[in-house]
């Protein structure tokens, strides 16, 4: 019986205890008619039997040389990060609801709190949210409760646009507004002449994206600025890993954006299809009541010794049920054990060149694929790691053919914005060396030629 | 010690990034960071060695039992683990095209069509991330099925007491008011009340069954016949579906909708909290709504379908398709245990449930509902020991700590008093639930004998009872370089 440690003896001495006859005796509660009972045969495996099911199946997935980005972003992993992440204290702990019995994942999280407060020059972080769309839909939230009289967020187009949509599914039943703000056709990000058409009205805030879902940088001192200027909050949606060389999210124009929320994934999380991954949000001080999710914070125990809890917790459902910030009640708790084992590894200087080489990767695929004719970049705004590239035959018959050839060649623009005609989203990290790119440029210059 | 007060300015590890410094051009300079971030500069040794020791601070199912009432600590067995981590599945990008990921979307249509026999249901999505991510898109989806229908004037959602907090929460967030309704002697959903609180404003009820008092609502067939009288839909909120797994499907109670915790019923590992995942089944009427994306077979290949496909969806929850590797974790357990092993998790889970229960009574604990069975956990109302001795629900609970064991939950749910709720999972053998039994009687003697030593505990945790008023008092929630 798998899993099942019962040994015939065990289970008649229980039976005994309880004054039962059978196990099934235990189910007489249950009304009769309701009990449906019986599952589709389905044989159970024995672990060899599934190691080799599942083998064939990776197999078949097979892998290949990737360069789509799109809000997911490949970079290498240190073996520490997962070997110790999967320690079975880690791993199939609980909760940490029992301070005393959870130092570990409590500590772990103060410290991950701290980095992430730093990554994004805020004053606080949460312990984190469940994936970066969520997360965003979360800080549209908050800005809504703190703000006094606005249910209107104003998106920018050049957010992610899956993004855009979890936002929509989350809040719109609770009256709230998501306008979209169209951007700059010629350089790619958000113009503040864009926004006039708002200035003065009640809006409780305006997503920033950096970079912005074309890799393009947004101009984020003015964003912020207008925002403020309009008393409205500035959320930024940003890439963790670009923080490494960017102006964080606290220092963006006069007096800094007042949420930072993004997607975790590109700290020491493997792609795996979609998730899981991790949302992290940090905030100013003055709205950390508002902040959902799970906080820590450090105190000491009866002898004086330091120690770390849960804290805030008035803020969370399982304390103000209906009242409560949010009905969040999970974080990502594993997730975020490999990210702030992996910024330990990588410290400022490791994460600045993990970010430095992507950015000079990407430059340099973006140089090597305009030498081909009718191949160019779109936008003329600067770019992190990612950028829009304009094909002269049509994007899915060249995915279709790199695909043949072992390349991902990058996600095809023209479901979301159909206005770029022929578009390719290309992101080339750190993973990548000169080889690769020479790989990929020579296969496109042969489907073009 | 913290992983700061390690750091050394200029240490750090050659291996794990670029060895060159890449030149950074085409970005403006005032768009650049001026000042490093807060990393520690450590060595790898000294991360491996930092996070190792953290470890061992915690408690945790592969070193001590948790008879943890509503969360179903089983065992997370570690092929389910090592076979989700295989290369090719970590390294797929989710927008990959679907014919790069036939392997993968075969376990994921395939534990779609399990949890579908399982639940009873006639349609599962697996995108949501986590139980209460589950709950919001349900009552999203009762609300969209009123709304398509013309029905704008159901705008309440009855919520038993003894429901979980998200319940209510999650009513709230998709814009309803909560109407809640309270717990008879025995246990059961009070009917009269029930019958009081429906109406013409009814959306739905959200009910977890077997309830988290530990008892199978016995009247589910006419609270069901009820609700759905008045128009409003059933929500069954799935915490508990490891009591019945294989005995009962909700889709027969008479739900519309389901959401089901992997990381409770399908072993996939709580992590210290988190990630979660869980899919919600839909009854045929809901079919229309279910959050996207979804995954089909047809003509031989496995895709996605999307709002294309089912444009009255309720949308999208996350950026991709869910925490997938939970899934496949979870998928992994399920063909591990087939249908037979299905059908014992309930019956063992409850097995140990009522043993626990027996003997824990005979033990001269109060259970707070004896004339029930417990289904896969139970109530110990410690109110009597309260009275004679001071000692708390929360002191035996961290009492339990110092003898090695996870405590309880306790002071859940909210209607019983100095409430301990227990729950031991299939995965334990009798000689442990022995040995914490034994555990239970010495502390029932020491709470006599010592009170204040038991009030004290714990005694040999890494660190003893911490000081909650002043954690959010004065809020220390980052470490700063001069602390």
């Amino acid at each position: 019986m798998p899993f099942i440690p019962h040994t015939e003896e065990d289970i008649s001495t229980m039976l005994a205890s309880i004054g039962a006859n059978t196990i099934e005796e235990l189910f007489d509660e249950i009304p009769p008619a309701l009990k449906s009972g019986s599952l589709k045969a389905l044989p159970g495996l024995s672990e060899m039997e599934i190691s080799r099911l599942m083998q064939e199946r990776a197999e078949v997935d097979g892998r290949y040389l990737n360069f789509i980005g799109a809000g997911a972003y490949e970079h290498h992993i240190p073996a520490a990060v997962w070997q110790i992440t999967t320690r079975g204290e880690f791993y199939s702990s609980y909760t940490p609801y029992q301070a005393e019995a959870s130092q570990g994942t409590l500590q772990l999280l103060y410290e991950y709190q701290t980095m992430m407060a730093s990554l994004t020059g805020m004053d606080v972080s949460n312990a984190s949210m469940y994936d970066g769309a969520s997360a965003l839909a979360e800080a549209a939230l908050m800005a809504v409760r703190s703000h006094k009289s606005s249910r209107r967020i104003l998106m920018p187009t050049t957010v992610h646009p899956i993004y855009r949509r979890v936002v929509r599914a989350i809040v719109k039943n609770q009256g709230i507004e998501v306008v979209e703000i169209p951007y700059c056709a010629e350089c790619g990000h958000t113009l503040v002449e864009s926004l006039a058409p708002y200035a003065g009205q009640d809006i409780a805030a305006l997503v920033i994206p950096q970079p912005n879902f074309f890799g393009v940088l947004e101009p984020v001192d003015a964003l912020t600025d207008w925002a403020h200027d309009n008393d409205a909050l500035a959320i930024g949606v940003v890439n963790p890993m670009a923080l490494a060389l960017l102006t964080p999210p606290g220092e963006w124009g006069s007096t800094g954006a007042d949420v930072a929320v993004g997607e975790g994934q590109p700290l020491g999380i493997p792609l795996s299809s979609g998730g899981p991954y991790f949302g992290f949000m940090a905030c100013k001080q003055s709205l950390v009541r508002q902040m959902p999710g799970r906080i820590i914070g450090r105190t000491t125990d009866l002898d004086g010794k330091t120690g770390f809890v849960l804290t805030l917790q008035a803020r969370e459902q399982h304390i103000r049920r209906s009242k409560a910030t949010s009905n969040i009640c999970t974080n990502q708790g594993l997730m975020v054990t490999a990210a702030t084992i992996y910024m330990s590894l990588l410290g400022p200087e490791g994460l600045r060149r993990v970010a430095a080489q992507s950015h000079a990767n990407t430059v340099a695929l973006v140089e090597q694929l305009e030498t081909l004719k009718g191949v160019k970049r779109i936008f003329s705004g600067p770019l992190f790691h990612e950028a829009a590239v304009t094909l002269p035959v049509p994007t899915d018959a060249v995915l279709q053919t790199l695909k043949a050839q072992g390349i991902l060649a990058g996600l095809d623009l023209g479901e979301h914005y159909p206005e770029l005609g022929n578009a390719l989203l290309v992101c080339a990290t750190e993973t990548k060396i000169a080889d690769d790119l020479k790989k990929y440029v020579e296969h496109l210059g042969r489907v073009l030629a | 010690m913290l992983i700061f007060e390690h750091s050394r300015p200029g240490r750090r590890n050659y291996s794990q990034s670029p060895t060159t410094a890449a030149e950074v051009r085409n970005i403006p300079q005032h768009l650049l960071r001026k000042t490093p971030p807060l990393l520690p500069e450590v060595s790898e040794m000294d991360t491996v060695r930092h996070y190792t020791r953290l470890s061992q601070l915690n408690f945790s199912i592969d070193t001590q039992f948790y008879p943890l009432g509503s969360c179903t600590m089983k065992y997370n067995p570690r092929a389910c683990n090592s076979l989700a981590m295989l290369p090719q599945f970590l390294a797929r990008h989710p927008l990959a095209p679907e014919d790069t990921g036939q392997g993968f979307l075969a376990c994921m249509y395939e534990l779609q069509e399990i949890l579908k026999d399982v639940t009873g249901m006639a349609g599962v999505s697996l995108t949501p991330m986590a139980g209460a991510q589950g709950e919001l898109v349900g009552v999203a989806m009762i609300r969209a099925y009123h709304e398509a229908r013309g029905d704008y004037a159901r705008t309440e959602i009855i919520v038993p007491d003894a429901a979980h907090g998200t319940n209510p929460a999650t009513a709230v967030m998709c814009g309803y008011t909560v109407v809640e309704i309270p717990t008879g002697k025995e246990g059961d959903v009070d009917m009269a009340a029930l019958k009081a609180a429906v109406g013409p404003k009814t959306a739905g009820l959200m009910l977890t069954n077997p309830s988290t008092l530990g008892i199978f609502e016995k009247n589910i067939a006419e609270m069901s016949r009820i609700v759905h009288e008045a128009g409003g839909l059933l929500y069954y909120d799935g915490a508990n579906l490891n009591a019945i797994l294989g005995k009962v499907k909700p889709g027969d109670m008479g739900f519309d909708v389901i959401h089901i915790n992997l990381h409770k019923t399908f072993s996939t590992p709580h992590g210290g909290g988190g990630p979660g995942s869980a899919p919600i089944g839909v009854a045929e009427r809901l079919l229309p709504f279910m959050p996207v994306p979804i995954v089909a077979f047809e003509q031989g290949k496995y895709r996605w379908l999307t709002e294309k496909e089912i444009p009255q969806s309720i949308g999208r929850l996350s950026a991709h398709m869910g925490n997938a590797g939970v899934l496949l974790r979870a998928y992994i357990y399920i063909r591990l245990l087939g249908a037979e092993g299905m059908y014992r998790v309930a019956e063992f889970a409850t097995l140990n449930a009522n043993y626990l229960m027996a003997e824990l009574s005979k033990a001269g604990f109060e259970i707070a509902y004896p004339t029930r069975r417990a289904s896969h956990e139970f109530i110990v109302t410690l109110k009597d020991l309260k009275e004679k001795t001071g000692v708390t629900a929360m002191n035996v609970a961290k009492r339990l700590l110092d003898k090695g064991y996870h405590a309880p939950t306790t002071y859940f749910p909210m209607l019983v008093p100095e409430c301990l709720l227990i729950e031991p999972a299939e995965t334990e053998s009798k000689q442990t639930l022995d040995a914490f039994i034994s555990s239970m009687k010495e502390i029932l003697a020491e709470a006599h004998a010592q009170p204040e030593m038991v009030k004290g505990a714990p005694h040999t945790t890494p660190v003893r009872k911490l000081d909650d008023v002043k954690a959010a008092r004065e809020p220390d929630l980052t470490w700063k370089q001069s602390s």
